[in-house]
């Protein structure tokens, strides 16, 4: 048995090693996991996308699942995002609030008369300083926020048709139920 | 061939070596600090937190546009008095431990902290134990005839490599 330990113990030490390294490429670096899911939202009071004159803030999203997405004229991938949206609004099975992120209030406007509005209303954060506090790096990104304001899921990067059945709507299912 | 001549190729990389680091904030905003100290103490702090964006520069390196909002983010918390911890907690609660280039220790990193040190335990164990098994090899038994006969060949050729 010693004799062989002497060819088994490197083998096992290789295949551990080919273990990590299989594993390590699907691990996308990009997302990093947000210390934010499990905590409560984080207040804000911002004016909304289509009227400077009204505000909305975290007690809008109270009582209810909702999706917080954050989105940009600027970003391309948002741009592949946008039909998703529109049709997942279109199930009516969950709120969507937009973060309109580091935008131009004309632009976005017109994005959205263009493209069609699949938001409830949107946030207009144009500093960006309610997106730090919301931990975005990376337009776009997908919030799920439960009836008690607490983030369920953070999902980085465009919302596919597969993602948002695989993902997004049987946990807002759950939350919901 | 000249032992100097082989030295020649590694000179431009000496020379990297021996260069002093470049300067690590090429911010473009303008900042003012009341005093150095204070400008030392703002770069220290940046140049510990990794921007999310290119994730190999820090805040400090980095050009991306977020690394810009941070920069100012944490300008205006030092200005207003914040310590370092305060402004490293207040990117973590948001980023998460992602943003230090230093990990805290707890169980989740044990393994970046403490495996080091286990292999090396583990290592030298191995290597005790081998020397050991090396002690134990006994000196080979020799008969009193075999001891006669290495003895002279021994002394024979002592005594030809004095003639010699």
């Amino acid at each position: 048995m010693a004799r062989y330990l002497r060819y088994l113990v490197p083998l096992a030490i290789f295949a551990l090693l080919v273990a990590f390294l299989y594993r390590g490429l699907s691990l996308d670096p990009k997302l990093v996991p947000s210390p934010l899911v499990g905590k409560a939202m984080p207040t804000f009071t911002l004016t909304r996308l289509d009227n400077p004159d009204v505000t909305i803030s975290d007690a809008d999203f109270k009582g209810k699942v909702t999706l917080l997405n954050v989105w940009a004229t600027w970003c391309v991938s948002c741009r592949r995002e946008h039909e998703t949206l529109v049709q997942l609004a279109k199930t009516g099975q969950v709120d969507i609030y937009g973060l309109n992120y580091k935008d131009n209030r004309e632009d976005a406007n017109r994005w959205l008369a263009k493209l069609g509005n699949p938001y409830v209303a949107n946030a207009f954060d144009s500093d960006g300083r309610v997106g730090i506090d919301w931990g975005v790096y990376g337009a776009p990104e997908t919030f799920i926020i439960d009836r008690e304001g607490i983030i369920r899921h953070k999902h980085i990067g465009p919302l596919t048709i597969e993602i948002i059945n695989d993902e997004i709507l049987p946990l807002v299912a759950k939350l919901k139920s | 061939m000249n032992p100097m001549k082989l030295l020649i190729p590694l000179i431009p990389l000496l020379l990297v070596v021996a260069a002093p680091p470049l300067p690590a904030a090429v911010t473009l905003e303008s900042f003012t600090f009341p005093t150095r100290a204070e400008e030392q103490h703002f770069k220290d702090v940046i140049g510990q937190l990794r921007c999310l964006v290119c994730q190999n520069e820090t805040l400090a390196d980095s050009d991306a546009d977020l690394a810009h909002d941070l920069r100012a983010e944490v300008y205006e918390m030092m200005k207003s008095g914040k310590s370092d911890q305060e402004v490293i907690d207040f990117l973590v609660n948001r980023y998460g431990d992602f943003v230090l280039y230093n990990p805290p220790v707890k169980p989740s990193t044990y393994l970046i902290w403490y495996g080091p040190f286990v292999l090396l335990a583990i290592a030298a164990l191995l290597l005790i134990r081998a020397v050991g098994r090396q002690r134990q090899v006994r000196e080979p038994e020799i008969s009193a005839e075999e001891r006669k006969r290495l003895e002279r060949l021994l002394g024979d050729d002592a005594g030809k490599g004095k003639q010699g």
